[in-house]
């Protein structure tokens, strides 16, 4: 059980923690570097609350040796909030009334952000698909959509009541 | 009704929790962490009905980071309120095990330890002896003779003012019954629900220099929670401050107030912050559920769709402890007719006792699985007589000053307005004549159910 230290860009900063093998990117994040906006809710990997991004791509960061992102990109909700303001996503969260009890919202907003960089005009399918690891228990999942395609809409420059 | 002055309704407002969800900056209890903070975790029952024999502490002591263990002789007042506080009696449930545990999952030993993992290594070298005793996870098994007594009083039932059910009575149902046209009978049956919030049930007690111990604790309830702690412990409400109102999902699971007495005991004893957040496991398999239900209903319907009587025997699961669903009895035998005018209605509601986890607040408690039977009862008393489901619900809605079987009048009826509405956004055109219809108080007399 020898500790190691482990470097990865976080956002905009080089972070280096130093962890027992297998710790998880989950724990390292809020207990070692106080980035509680990523959330716990199962530890399995079942609810989609822990998501962050990796080089881009959404994951459970509960099932995430935190060795395995050494030398990577994270993104956490901290990191994809702008320093003043909101995005583009998160403002269309707000307008949307995409949340409840705002648990799940930083997983959310972490799949968005990844859906619509790779498919800037989502089908309401892909939304869906790309949605579909994330559970809202307060089941707002309509509001969460509409979001997602708000956003999609307004960097397109298109109307906001179209599809 | 008129909105002149009224300053929200009709509006959308802006939440004031919109920015902190939207950023990740809301705090949830689970996000806070404190200097010295230490880590409880539950020794659990591993059997569904046992006598707790003996519990050894030795090896659990030794595990490196262990702090303190807790069993029942350390808990002042050992015995959760959650009923008295609602001026229902008696308390059942122990906050840790004394001589007997009722369902698998049951808390016995609270461990407290510098790490998490401490924590749970230590929990699973403590060393129970217990003697399994036969168990029951069935209401109508539990109602029979010779079946295992789960409660301390030497029923499977909760008992209203000397009867074993909730009773309601309204007219004569068997004379009626012998008149009607038709007898419509059929049981609903439910399962039990995990509200399973998305962020688990926790808290964290932390004591303070001024003698105070603040309890950030994600219940929904949180009076109600700080004067259960207040009694368990016997210290004065001024000493705790409780901190809440972030919740990450309820649902009803998070009024049960069962994890901050235990937290603020630890936290006091050894004078360091303590935390005690389920794990996903806990959350599912030990916190409480919404109870499953049997719902026995039996019509006598008139061949015109008029409902004449109805008898209701419901059955809730409460699980090994009352919690709150006594309380839920109540307010099912106060609603298991429906919203109808019936003039004569019998209903028993039963609260039961297994060894299940127990049951609680969930959504509507007592009333959900009520309007569930109830409404695919009105589907099928529909279907005998002949007449469209809406027909049926529209000639037996309440109106204005109905009496009910509880013996209270409605007030501000919408029924009828209501399923009207409701025709109208699902694109069903309902008849002419129950277009026409009101909720308006009937016109041949007192209010009472005038048939």
């Amino acid at each position: 059980m020898t500790a190691t230290i482990v470097a990865f860009r976080l956002g905009d900063r080089d972070v280096e923690v130093m962890v027992r093998p297998l710790a998880t990117l989950q724990s390292v994040l809020r207990e070692q570097l106080g980035y509680t906006a990523t959330k716990e809710g199962c530890r399995q990997g079942g609810c989609g609350s822990c998501t962050v991004l990796v080089d881009g791509e959404p994951m459970a960061s509960c099932l995430l040796p935190v060795e395995d992102v050494a030398g990577h990109r994270v993104a956490t909700l901290e990191t994809l909030t702008p320093p003043e303001g909101l995005s583009p996503i998160q403002e269309a969260f707000v307008d949307a009334h995409a949340f409840q009890c705002g648990y799940c919202t930083p997983g959310m907003i972490a799949v968005a952000t990844a859906l619509l960089d790779r498919d800037p005009v989502p089908t309401d399918a892909a939304i869906a698909e790309a949605l579909a690891g994330n559970l809202c228990r307060c089941t707002g999942y309509r509001p969460i959509l509409d979001a997602v395609r708000l956003a999609a809409t307004r960097r397109a420059g298109g109307r906001e009541d179209g599809r | 009704m008129t909105t002149t002055g009224l300053h929200v309704v009709g509006r959308s407002v802006e939440r004031s929790d919109r920015l902190g969800h939207v950023t990740g900056r809301t705090r949830y209890t689970a996000d806070r962490t404190f200097p010295g903070m230490l880590h409880l975790k539950m020794v659990r029952s591993p059997a569904h009905h046992a006598r707790v024999r003996g519990i050894d502490l030795a090896e659990a002591e030794r595990v490196p980071g262990f702090v303190r263990a807790f069993t029942a002789a350390d808990v002042p007042h050992n015995r959760y309120t959650i009923l008295s506080l609602i001026g229902v009696e008696p308390e059942d449930e122990l906050v840790l095990a004394e001589e007997r545990v009722r369902f698998q999952g049951e808390a016995i030993v609270a461990i407290v330890a510098e790490t998490e993992a401490a924590a749970l290594e230590a929990v699973s070298k403590v060393r129970l002896d217990l003697e399994e005793l036969p168990a029951v996870f069935d209401v109508e098994e539990a109602l029979r003779p010779g079946a295992p007594i789960v409660t301390d009083w030497g029923t499977n039932t909760f008992m209203y003012e000397g009867h074993p059910c909730r009773r309601v009575r309204l007219g004569d149902v068997e004379a009626a019954f012998a008149s009607a046209d038709h007898i419509v009978e059929a049981v609903y049956r439910s399962s039990p629900i995990e509200h399973a919030p998305t962020e688990t049930t926790g808290c964290i007690a932390v004591p303070e220099p001024d003698g105070r111990v603040s309890v950030y604790t994600n219940t929904q309830a949180l009076y109600f929670s700080l004067d259960n702690t207040a009694i368990i412990l016997q210290v004065p409400g001024n000493r705790l401050h409780f901190i809440g109102g972030t919740v990450g999902g309820g649902f009803g699971g998070k009024v049960d107030v069962i994890v901050e007495p235990i937290a603020t005991l630890a936290a006091m004893r050894t004078g360091r912050p303590v935390r005690f957040v389920y794990s996903r496991a806990e959350e599912m398999l030990v916190s409480s559920t919404r109870s499953a239900w049997r719902i026995a209903i039996k019509d006598g319907v008139m061949a015109d769709g008029r409902i004449v009587a109805r008898q209701v025997t419901s059955y809730a699961d409460s699980g090994a402890y009352s919690r709150q669903t006594p309380y839920a009895l109540t307010k099912h035998a106060a609603n298991a007719a429906g919203p109808y005018t019936i003039p004569n209605v019998a209903i028993d509601a039963y609260c039961v006792y297994t060894n299940r986890q127990p049951t609680s607040a969930m959504r509507g408690f007592g009333v959900t699985m009520a309007s569930f039977a109830v409404e695919v009862q009105m589907d099928r008393v529909a279907e005998r007589v002949g007449l469209d489901p809406w027909t049926v619900r529209f000639i037996n809605a309440y109106h204005e000053g109905d009496l009910r079987p509880h013996r209270k009048r409605a007030e501000d009826v919408t029924l009828i307005e209501t399923m009207q509405a409701a025709a109208t956004l699902v694109g069903h055109e309902l008849p002419a004549e129950l277009r026409a219809m009101t909720s308006a108080p009937r016109p041949d007399g007192d209010g009472g159910p005038a048939r």
